[in-house]
């Protein structure tokens, strides 16, 4: 079943506590050379059916509506195909 | 006068808030995040806590709850509306007020009490307070940073829209130490801080918080659409 997926990052200019937290935490752990963390959200949507562009455009107005803040927040949507072996 | 008081799942001072209601000489109304109607209420306290669990974003579910798109409706129709840390977030995601709140900058909850300046006091929920005043009110949050770009900034303290300002140190690093704001018309109000926990001498840092449930007066009321 096809997914439909909708990123949700802090816009750059926004402040972003967590992923200061985690990049913090990163050299602590003996992780070297990273040099900015930002976290976001992911949302994976599974549909009935296709994803035609009328879903797709829903989709957006739900991310726009509901899963991102657009005062604070970018967000992207994708569809990502399920992954199917080939015979 | 009758003081809506919403209780949500998950909200924290709504019973506080009623008292708060009371105190300052109204009637409070209990209001369920579920209903479709305001009882009759004259205006609407969103109170604190942790609606829906803070899912998604705080404030975020909360927003379109039932009872929300009569809140909105109302504000629209100068209904004076009061929400309170929890309540101040879930106006910024009504879009009732510019701006978003975002977890603290130093990443911890804060809990203390917290000197403020009144900086607007012809609102509908602080003309009992000169402009200028300083109060000393609880302040308990994690998120509580207020956030808005340079233009909506400008235009909130061109306006006169800032209603409250942190001193003696910046608590949550809301931008341009704003601790509450207002809408154009001044009948909707966020507050990060908790004037409803400081009522009463019994308990709290004093009674500086009374302020904001003595304000509404009649001639508030009557401006009011039908």
């Amino acid at each position: 079943m096809p997914k439909v997926v909708v990123d949700v990052m802090p816009k750059p200019e926004i402040l972003d506590p967590q992923g200061k937290a985690v990049l913090g935490a990163l050299p602590r752990l003996g992780f070297q050379g990273v040099v900015d963390v930002r976290q976001g959200k992911r949302f994976e949507l599974e549909v009935a059916g296709e994803v035609t562009d009328a879903v797709l455009a829903q989709v957006h107005e739900m991310a726009e509506t509901l899963l991102s803040n657009p005062v604070i927040e970018n967000f992207e949507v994708r569809v990502e195909q399920g992954v199917e072996q080939s015979a | 006068m009758k003081i809506g008081v919403v209780t949500f799942p998950g909200s924290l001072d709504d019973v506080d808030a009623q008292r708060a209601v009371r105190i300052g000489g109204h009637e409070a109304v209990a209001l369920w995040h579920g209903d479709h109607d305001l009882r009759g209420v004259d205006a609407v306290v969103l109170p604190g806590g942790f609606s829906y669990g803070d899912y998604l974003r705080c404030g975020a579910i909360s927003r379109f709850s039932p009872v929300m798109s009569e809140v909105i409706e109302a504000a629209g129709r100068g209904m004076p509306v009061l929400g309170i840390c929890n309540g101040f977030q879930i106006l910024c995601e009504s879009h009732l007020l510019p701006g978003a709140l975002i977890r603290n900058d130093h990443r911890r909850f804060v809990c203390r009490d917290q000197r403020l300046r009144i900086e607007n006091a012809s609102t509908a929920w602080t003309s009992a307070y000169a402009e200028g005043d300083e109060i000393t009110i609880v302040l308990k949050n994690g998120e509580g940073g207020f956030v808005a770009d340079e233009a909506t900034l400008d235009r909130l303290e061109g306006e006169g829209q800032v209603v409250a300002r942190y001193l003696d140190g910046n608590p949550n690093g809301s931008l341009r130490d704003i601790a509450g704001i207002t809408n154009a018309r001044g009948n909707v109000v966020g507050l990060m801080p908790h004037p409803e926990h400081c009522v009463e001498e019994l308990t709290g840092a004093g009674t500086d918080g009374i302020g904001f449930f003595t304000s509404l007066t009649a001639d508030w009321l009557a401006t009011v659409s039908a």
